[in-house]
């Protein structure tokens, strides 16, 4: 798994380190069988989430904190979720992955669907989480809830079924995990901040994609409302909506074990 | 040494539920368009009065608050630019972290420049945090984006034979030749703020007027870091008091108790101007990750020092503490001269002192007797005033 300077580590459930066009990343590698590219939200993704290991049971999951996140280099460059699709299609080439599920949730499922309308060549399904990403209201309506202007307890509020998942007691914790806590803040808004998480571009874009793709949407998200979903869903030819009760913005956080069941039977079902 | 008037041009009435956030989110159903035209017009002609007496005359911008109506600075300073005679026109700050258009920037202030006659101090901010919230402009970044519009800005003010080329990260102009030039040559002075000693030093580098408040008696190692900057720069030379700024409320009378009363209504501002809603005072990346994770875990950053090492919350301090950590200068005309001298001795020399003279609900009469008295009982006794030089301070 070494090529032109791709360093994949092999240690199971450390964060191994890739290295692509320069940067590196940290990345969680699991499982075995058909490549599975996890795509984080702007939260990020903790080491031990359990989506990981119910994905991992059916596939070799890659999950890399993206470029700015955890700790993840950021390149000066980079300022958009565009520039973050031409990066991960590099890291399929240079890891050589074929045939891959590529899975992403919020932020992550807006990469997702930047990296899907500009090739799919190394991809066999698409699954979107609660994706952002597109604008779908018109100019008054705030189809993203304006998460940089409210306090997190606010926003856990708005983003969990229930609130106290998300819930940190900052003052208690490692200095380094508030650390990346802050960093992914920042990195979010690097990307996100205006536009406001999304490409106004990307939805006359969606129709490139040509491959199965599924929406799975916790139907108790308040940031973005299943409508949002389902409009997003609409743009993608035969795209299927399946919604995840008892979850909200973070389905694969809050009901990891149906998230991953969905993402299995979605792409065992069905092949390109 | 110089001594400008400053008023944040504030519509106190807003202020009267403390409940209620003063800045970005306050309806403006709370200001009422005749009392605001009102106090526009009371506190130009407090300005025209401070140019009268001799004074410099600073202004400031800030968005969407009950504690600063001046959203578009350049009106205020066009109607002082054509009004006043013989002052100095200090804008600080202009917040060009945050302006989507600096081509339009380098327009107004050189046309500024060019009405008053070569009187404009240009104070270039990044904005303050909860700004981005107003203008949209993205806070991860803000540094590299302020730098990159003053670079602009001095560069299409000190262009002269004909449009230039600028397509930088952040703005993009390819037909750049700004009409009128300014009057000063070659381009108005910079100033700016900084409470980083880091910042401090590329502002001594570059030789600007460093401006600094509420900082009290921890001001010193600012000035030396731009002390290190400007030698580092200037074959190691000694920047004059001329590159020193302090910005300090003011309230003066012929009695203490009368002072002291006054004083009261000027701090006003420092207990009214924290009332923001919470996810604005902290916007994603406009602190550094270090700085931001200190603040989530609820450290909280020390920043006015009294002579004793007291550190004073601005928020909730009384008028003496403000005094002791020299965020107020307060008193009879003797008590506020020794205060100001006091606080040049130790900061090693200071050239400009900045004075809001009018905050809250300090009334015009209030105002225009504070004023006169800093020029006719203090001011004097500054001229006589002789600076300290570093190398004296430092052998102390």
């Amino acid at each position: 798994m070494f090529k032109r300077g791709v360093h994949l580590a092999t240690v199971e459930d450390l964060p191994a380190a890739i290295t692509v066009n320069g940067v590196r990343l940290e990345a969680i590698e699991k499982g075995r069988g058909r490549p599975l590219l996890f795509l984080h939200p702007g939260i990020g993704l903790e080491r031990d989430a359990p989506v990981i290991d119910r994905l991992a049971e059916n596939a070799r999951v890659i999950a890399p904190s993206h470029p700015g996140f955890g700790g993840s280099e950021q390149p000066k460059s980079f300022t958009t979720a565009d520039d973050l699709a031409y990066f991960y299609l590099d890291l399929l080439d240079e890891l050589d992955l074929k045939d891959t599920v590529l899975v992403g949730v919020s932020l992550g499922a807006w990469i997702a669907a930047e990296i899907a309308v500009k090739s799919t060549a190394r991809l066999s399904h698409l699954v979107l989480g609660n994706a952002v990403g597109i604008k779908v209201g018109g100019r008054e309506t705030r189809d993203i809830a304006d998460i940089f202007a409210i306090t997190e307890p606010e926003l856990n509020a708005l983003a969990y079924f229930d609130p106290k998942v998300g819930a940190r007691d900052y003052p208690s914790m490692a200095e380094a995990d508030v650390r990346i806590a802050a960093r992914n803040r920042e990195a979010t808004a690097r990307y996100g901040w205006s536009p406001y998480l999304h490409n106004p571009k990307l939805k006359g874009r969606l129709h490139r994609i040509r491959i199965p793709t599924l929406f799975l949407w916790g139907t108790a998200d308040r940031i973005v409302p299943e409508a949002y979903g389902r409009a997003y869903c609409a743009a993608i030819p035969g795209a299927r909506f399946e919604t995840i009760e008892r979850a909200g913005h973070y389905p694969h956080v809050e009901q990891p074990e149906e998230f991953a069941r969905r993402v299995a039977a979605f792409t065992q079902g069905s092949a390109t | 040494m110089r001594v400008y008037h400053f008023s944040e041009h504030p519509y106190p009435n807003a202020w009267d539920d403390p409940h209620r956030y003063l800045r970005v989110n306050l309806p403006n159903r709370a200001i009422d368009p005749e009392g605001a035209a009102d106090l526009f017009h009371r506190y130009w002609d407090e300005y025209l009065l401070a140019d009268d007496l001799g004074l410099d005359l600073m202004l400031n911008e800030h968005h969407q608050t009950a504690t600063c109506m001046n959203a578009t600075s350049v009106v205020s300073l066009s109607v002082l630019a054509r009004q006043s005679k013989r002052a100095r026109l200090l804008i600080l700050g202009y917040p060009i972290g945050h302006r989507p258009d600096p081509l339009r920037a380098a327009e107004e202030l050189s046309t500024i420049d060019v009405i008053s006659r070569g009187r404009l101090d240009m104070g270039f901010v990044k904005g303050v945090p909860y700004e981005f919230a107003a203008s949209n402009a993205n806070p991860v970044g803000v540094m590299d984006r302020f730098w990159d519009a003053h670079d602009f800005i001095v560069k299409a003010m000190t262009t002269h034979d004909g449009p230039f080329n600028w397509e930088s990260e952040h703005f993009h102009y390819r037909q750049v030749n700004v009409w009128p030039r300014p009057w000063q040559q070659p381009h108005p002075p910079v100033w700016s703020t900084t409470a980083s000693k880091s910042n401090a030093r590329v502002l001594g580098e570059r030789g600007y007027v460093i401006a600094v408040l509420g900082s009290g008696y921890n001001t010193r190692s600012l000035y030396d870091a731009y002390r290190e900057g400007y030698a580092s720069t200037h074959n190691g030379a000694t920047p004059g008091p001329d590159r020193f700024a302090y910005l300090a409320l003011f309230a003066t009378a012929h009695n203490e108790a009368e002072a002291r009363r006054r004083a009261e209504l000027v701090a006003g501002y420092l207990r009214t101007g924290s009332r923001v809603y919470p996810p604005f005072k902290n916007p994603p990346g406009y602190f550094s990750v270090d700085d931001t994770a200190k603040l989530m875990r609820g450290f909280v950053p020390e920043r006015s020092f009294t002579k004793d090492r007291r550190v004073i919350d601005m928020r909730t301090g009384s008028v003496q503490d403000l005094i002791d950590s020299v965020l107020m200068v307060c008193g009879t005309p003797d008590q506020c001269y020794r205060q100001i001298t006091d606080f040049i001795e130790y900061t090693g020399g200071l050239g400009n002192l900045l004075i809001m003279a009018q905050a809250g609900f300090l009334t015009h009469a209030d105002t225009v007797d504070s004023l006169t008295l800093m020029a006719k009982e203090i001011m004097p006794r500054l001229k006589e005033y002789k600076q300290p030089t570093v190398a004296q301070v430092a052998a102390e």
